[in-house]
Formats: C-alpha cells, sequence, structure tokens
C-alpha cells in the first residue's frame, strides 16, 4: 500500500471503497488495577457520504473508539491493535506528523464539551484562521474571510464581531457552532462528532443537529455520530451500531434496528427511554443492574447478567457477530423473539431473575 | 381507595401566587422567576419544563423555601411559609423533601450512607439512635439497595443511579408530604433512568406523596406528571393535564420543545419547526410577550401587551395572544 505523503496527504481514491474501515480495533488502557478494555474488537466501515451512529451508555467505550480512530490517545499508556483505513490509508501505521496532515482537513472531530474543547483566553477568529492558515495555508485576509464565512455558514449572527469574541461569551449552543465551524474549515471528508448536543437544551439541539445534517449534505461528508441517545441518532442516521462493554453487540440500517431488534441489550434501550406517544405513568422497561467493568469482563456475552433471555450457554461463552441480513449484524445466542429466547425467559422469570422479574413487571413478553 | 393513577383530590396541598424570586449581582437585579402562580393537589405530581435558565429550579427551591422569594406567597397544607417565624419554617419544611440532579454531589462524600439516610432523624431526635437506624434500613430496602451489603459504604462506592436511590430515601425517611424533584435523572444513563422513574412511582403511591417534578426533558416529564406546566424566561406559559398538553399543544413555545425533541419511536408525529435563536437574557427580557424574540406567530400586539395566563378550557391555561386553537379557526 502507499505511504502517505510526508507533506500533503493523497487519498487514494478508489470510490468503490468505504471511505472509513475499522477492523477488529482493541484499544487497552494499561491502569494500577489491570488492563481495561475500553475497546475489545470493533469493525464497521463507512461509505462516502453516509452516517453511522455508534450509540452506547457511559462506559461503553464509544467515546475511547472515536478518539482510537482518530489516533489521539497517547501512545505511554494505551494498547492499540486492529486497523484503521481512511481512503485507503492505514491511519494506525502513521506517526504524528502524518496524522498531522489527516487532521483537519480529511478528518476532523466534534467535541462534547465545546467549553473545554475551545482555548478560553484565546478569541474565536484565530482558533477558525488557525487551522485555514496552518492546513489550508491561506494567508491572513483570506483566512479571515473565510471564517466570516463559516460563521455564518453555522449561523452564528453578526460573524465580523463574533470573531473578536471569547469564548466565554457566547453561549453553549453558540460554541458548538464554532466548534463545527473549526471542524468543517478545512473541509474534511470525514466528521467524527462525539455527543456533539449532548448539554444542550433540546431546542438548542435540534438546532445543531440539523445544523451538521444541512453542512453534512452540502459538503457530501461522512459522519460517525457517537451519542447515548438512541432518539438522536433514529432520525439521522443510515447506519446504528450499538455498544456495549467495548464491542458492537448490533449493527444494522437504522430502520431495521428498530424494526427488527435481534439483541436483547438494543430492545432493553429502546424500550427503557420514556415515548412521548406513551400515556403519563407508562411503567418503563428497566435494565436492572450496571455495566459491567471492563477491568474483568464476564466471561460469556457481557449483558449475560442483566439479560432476561440469558442461559447457560450465554454465560460460557461470548456470542460472535452473525447477520440476521444483509448488513444487520448482531452477538447474540438467544435473540429477540425467538423460542430460545421465549424458553430462556420463561426459566429465569421462575427462578426470579431480576432481569426477567422487571420485565414480567413491565408487561414485556418475549 | 382511590385508583393509582388518579389519586389526586380536589384540595390543594401547595399554593404558589405571584411568587417573584431577584438574584442581585453586582452590576444588575436578574429576575429568575417572574410571577408565577400554581397549585399541586394532594396526590397530584406537576411537571414543570423548560429550557435551561427558564427559572424552573428557582421555582422549586423558593417553593420549600431554600430560596427566599422577593415577594409573592406561598401557602403549604394551609400554612403560608412566607411570613413563617425560622423556627416554625424549620418544623413545616420536615413535610417538604427535595432530590437534587447531581446525586454523587448531593450526598456528604465522608459518611456512610445508613447514617446519610438517618441524618433528618438525628436532627430531629426522633426515636432512639437504635430506632433511627433500623429505620434508615427499612428505607434503603424501600429504594432497592441492600442495606446489610451497601449500609456501611460510602456514597463514591455508588453508581449514579444507585446513589439517587440513596438520596431518596434520604428525603422519604421523615415522611414528607410533598417530594420535589429537580432533575431527578437527567445524569443518569438511560436504562438507569427507567429504574429511577418507576421507583417515583412506586413510592409516590406507596407513601402518598405528592409532586412537584423539574426537567427539561418533556418525555419524562409527562411519564411522570398528571398535569405540565411548562416554563419561558421566568414565567409559565401553559399549564394543562400531561395528556392534553402533549396532544394539543396552545402556545407556540410548548409547540416548539415539541417539535425539538428528537423521538426514537417512529410512530410518533412531529410537526412545527424547531426554535431559531437562543433564551434572551433573563436581566432584559423582552417587553409585551416574552416568547416573540422567538416566536413564530408574533404580531405587533405580542410586542406591546404581555399576555396573561388565561383558562381556555378546563384546566387548561394560556399565556398568548393567538394560540394554536384560535390560529387555526
Amino acid at each position: 500500500m502507499r505511504r502517505a505523503d510526508p507533506l500533503r496527504f493523497a487519498p487514494v481514491e478508489d470510490m468503490a471503497d468505504p471511505l472509513l474501515s475499522v477492523e477488529d480495533l482493541r484499544t487497552h488502557f494499561r491502569t494500577p488495577a489491570g488492563v481495561l478494555r475500553a475497546v475489545d474488537g470493533v469493525s464497521f466501515s463507512l461509505d462516502r457520504g453516509k452516517t453511522l451512529g455508534i450509540v452506547g451508555e457511559s462506559g461503553s467505550g464509544k467515546t475511547v473508539l472515536s478518539r482510537s480512530v482518530m489516533g489521539l490517545l497517547s501512545q505511554s499508556s494505551v494498547d492499540r491493535s486492529g486497523r484503521v483505513l481512511f481512503a485507503g490509508h492505514d491511519l494506525t501505521a502513521m506517526g504524528p506528523r502524518e496524522l498531522r496532515q489527516v487532521w483537519g482537513t480529511q478528518v476532523s472531530m466534534i467535541f462534547q464539551d465545546p467549553m473545554t474543547a475551545l482555548n478560553p483566553v484565546v478569541r474565536i477568529g484565530r482558533q477558525i484562521t488557525e487551522s485555514l492558515r496552518i492546513r489550508a495555508g491561506l494567508d491572513r485576509a483570506a483566512a479571515r474571510q473565510t471564517a466570516v464565512a463559516l460563521l455564518a455558514s453555522v449561523g452564528i449572527p453578526s460573524p465580523e464581531r463574533r470573531l473578536r469574541s471569547y469564548p466565554h461569551e457566547l453561549s453553549g449552543g453558540m460554541r458548538q457552532r464554532v466548534m463545527i465551524a473549526i471542524a468543517l474549515s478545512c473541509g474534511p471528508k470525514l466528521v467524527l462528532a462525539d455527543e456533539p448536543t449532548t448539554g444542550l437544551d433540546v431546542t438548542i439541539q435540534a438546532q445543531i443537529l440539523d445544523l451538521l445534517s444541512s453542512e453534512q449534505r452540502e459538503r457530501s461528508m461522512a459522519m460517525v455520530l457517537v451519542t447515548h441517545d438512541l432518539g438522536v441518532v433514529a432520525g439521522r442516521t443510515d447506519h446504528i451500531a450499538v455498544m456495549y462493554a467495548g464491542r458492537i453487540v448490533e449493527s444494522a440500517p437504522t430502520a431495521v434496528v428498530f424494526r427488527d431488534t435481534k439483541m436483547p441489550y438494543t430492545e432493553a434501550l429502546i424500550r427503557s427511554i420514556p415515548k412521548l406517544a406513551a400515556p403519563s405513568h407508562t411503567r418503563l422497561l428497566a435494565i436492572e443492574g450496571r455495566p459491567p467493568s471492563l477491568l474483568d469482563p464476564p466471561e460469556g456475552c457481557a449483558f449475560a447478567p442483566r439479560c432476561p433471555y440469558a442461559d447457560d450457554r450465554c454465560h460460557r461463552e461470548a456470542p460472535p457477530l452473525r447477520e440476521a441480513s444483509p448488513g444487520h449484524l448482531y452477538a447474540c445466542w438467544n435473540p429477540v423473539g425467538t423460542p430460545a429466547a421465549a424458553r430462556a425467559f420463561e426459566a429465569n422469570r421462575q427462578a426470579g431473575l431480576p432481569a426477567a422479574v422487571a420485565y414480567a413487571r413491565s408487561g414485556v413478553a418475549p | 381507595m382511590s385508583p393509582p393513577d388518579s389519586p389526586a383530590s380536589d384540595e390543594a396541598l401547595l399554593e404558589v401566587k405571584d411568587l417573584v424570586v431577584d438574584y442581585r449581582t453586582r452590576h444588575e437585579i436578574i429576575r429568575a422567576v417572574s410571577g408565577v402562580s400554581f397549585s399541586i393537589s394532594r396526590g397530584e405530581t406537576l411537571g414543570l419544563v423548560g429550557e435551561s435558565g427558564c427559572g424552573k429550579s428557582t421555582t422549586g427551591r423558593s417553593v420549600t423555601l431554600v430560596q427566599r422569594p422577593t415577594s409573592g406567597s406561598v401557602v403549604f397544607a394551609g400554612t403560608e411559609l412566607t411570613t413563617l417565624a425560622p423556627s416554625r419554617l424549620r418544623q413545616e419544611r420536615t413535610k417538604m423533601q427535595m432530590v437534587f440532579q447531581d446525586p454523587i454531589s448531593s450526598l456528604n462524600p465522608r459518611r456512610r450512607i445508613l447514617d446519610i439516610v438517618a441524618e433528618p432523624l438525628n436532627i430531629w431526635q426522633i426515636g432512639s439512635p437504635e430506632d433511627r437506624l433500623e429505620k434508615a434500613a427499612q428505607m434503603l430496602e424501600a429504594v432497592g439497595m441492600d442495606p446489610g451489603e451497601s449500609g456501611h459504604r460510602r456514597p463514591q462506592e455508588f453508581s449514579g443511579g444507585q446513589c439517587q436511590r440513596i438520596s431518596i430515601a434520604r428525603a422519604l425517611i421523615l415522611r414528607p408530604l410533598l417530594l420535589v424533584c429537580d432533575e431527578p435523572v437527567s445524569a443518569l444513563d438511560v436504562s438507569v433512568q427507567a429504574q429511577i422513574l418507576n421507583l417515583l412511582h412506586d413510592l409516590k403511591h406507596e407513601y402518598s406523596l405528592t409532586m412537584l417534578f423539574i426537567a427539561h426533558d418533556l418525555a419524562v416529564v409527562k411519564n411522570a406528571s398528571d398535569r405540565v406546566a411548562v416554563m419561558y424566561l421566568g414565567r409559565i406559559c401553559e399549564v394543562a393535564p400531561s395528556e392534553l398538553l402533549y396532544e394539543e399543544p396552545q402556545h407556540p413555545y410548548s409547540a416548539a420543545l415539541l417539535a425539538s425533541i428528537p423521538d426514537p419511536d417512529p410512530r410518533s408525529l412531529r410537526d412545527g419547526a424547531p426554535l431559531t435563536g437562543d433564551l434572551p437574557s433573563p436581566a432584559d427580557p423582552p417587553s409585551g410577550c416574552r416568547f416573540r424574540t422567538r416566536c413564530p406567530h408574533a404580531q405587533p400586539l405580542c410586542e406591546q401587551v404581555e399576555p396573561p395566563l388565561e383558562e381556555i378550557a378546563p384546566g387548561h391555561l394560556v399565556a398568548c395572544h393567538f394560540p394554536e386553537a384560535t390560529r387555526h379557526a
């Protein structure tokens, strides 16, 4: 394979290949308490211009996954294996100098907390023009002009004046718009957005998500949207991958995830959210217990201790990712809606297993 | 016994009238709550929703007089709280307890959870020390914690969801009549959020609680509440039974809030455009209707006259010159 040009990143353009292809990525942290398997064998691919939603609860490894894909984690206490192919180049084989050619111009990132991601003592203008001057090689005047246009395009009123503002002078929503402007400034082909709207009010969240979709369409960028909120990804992604304990447990086109759920964890996530359409005081499906420690994950399926459909095999043997239909992968021995799941559920309910009892109380039967 | 989901009687447990709360800074006075009135019947749950900065938390804190209101009246179980002597107020307050958003920082990290839950009993010297620990253990059990296994551990050993259970146990140990929950689930993961919402629902019936449920998430509020009040910039703009509010919002702000929610349920219908712009500063609210700067239907009248909160149907109050129903008529 061709190496990246040390000065200018030249993508190996083969439009048939996916833009991003992650193969068996593992990211383990060496901690005093042992090895923490934050990402443990994740594979996915993303085509040009498409959106992938990565959904998981806190501690599922979704944030580490996005940083690992970008190559943003420090080398010292992290063991990373697997491959991250972006436009034909393996990002995991690149050194810091080469990666700097990729960041911003090819792949960029939008972080959750714009207050800590922006430099608090540098004016907005310099934070945007910095990458334009270094990466895109614009002179001062051209960079300024581009910055004004960028701020206007992300919906910031009186952009010329805003260039002179400091981050603390902007509201949370405005700061996130600035983050988006910075991420888009050098025309990346892929944007990784890590919880881009968490902590914002619903009305502002809707504005930011709409902005991201329209920018994405206009620039035909691909996007990875990392979030804990299934509602955020439901209407805005082509494909969803659900993560649990450092692994992808179900992955399918967005409509299929909701229509033909296979993995009990996905089912539980969908059904535990209060729905607007449901009447008041509807009993929610609560998943008992907590996600396992990534320092010492259970031997079998990581969800088995909380799963109402788990049987002996689930506790013993980790299920592999299997294909339900083209593009729909799931990792489960007793998928939702199968006779095996119903049998296991009945046995668990009679044995008084908390997960099954809670399901029965919520009126859920497989 | 009343049926489980409509236990509200007509008698008001809490009546708030013209509540005003000012915060003074060095340069300005910020009116966080600007003339809010509502009442909660015994056994009822009133939801209070709005964006951050709308004054919903301040309202919750003023109801329990943790934050002294600048003016207005708070009548709780027939007693006017705002004019009460401090010692009497302390006594009244035992009947109204709060559960806060951040479950971990609202618990003293250096104390054992059994002592945290028993603390209100210690303060009021209720029962012997052994009785108190016994009662605390029962309360922990009621919120789904194992007192034997966890009672002697400290808050940082527990997850956010478990800490919220402990906060709830502490709030309920004095058997309050009113529970004010300020964003009780917004810091929790979705799977845990469902556990806490179900728990609150069960406890409400077990302990015949009346609740003020404050949250920014409309779906969560709908799930927990009998009636919902929508706040915008220090004022209530709409109050209605929750089903009605969600099906036929009359205030353009309520409609916009509903339209903004990313709903994972493909069956739900969404109409109305999401809002543009940010919340104006409460230090300098717009003239007339406070929502007019972001309202898609604003007219010249809205700039001049502030619309009062009026009943347009039984139990349905709206503060708008041009509510949804009249615009379509």
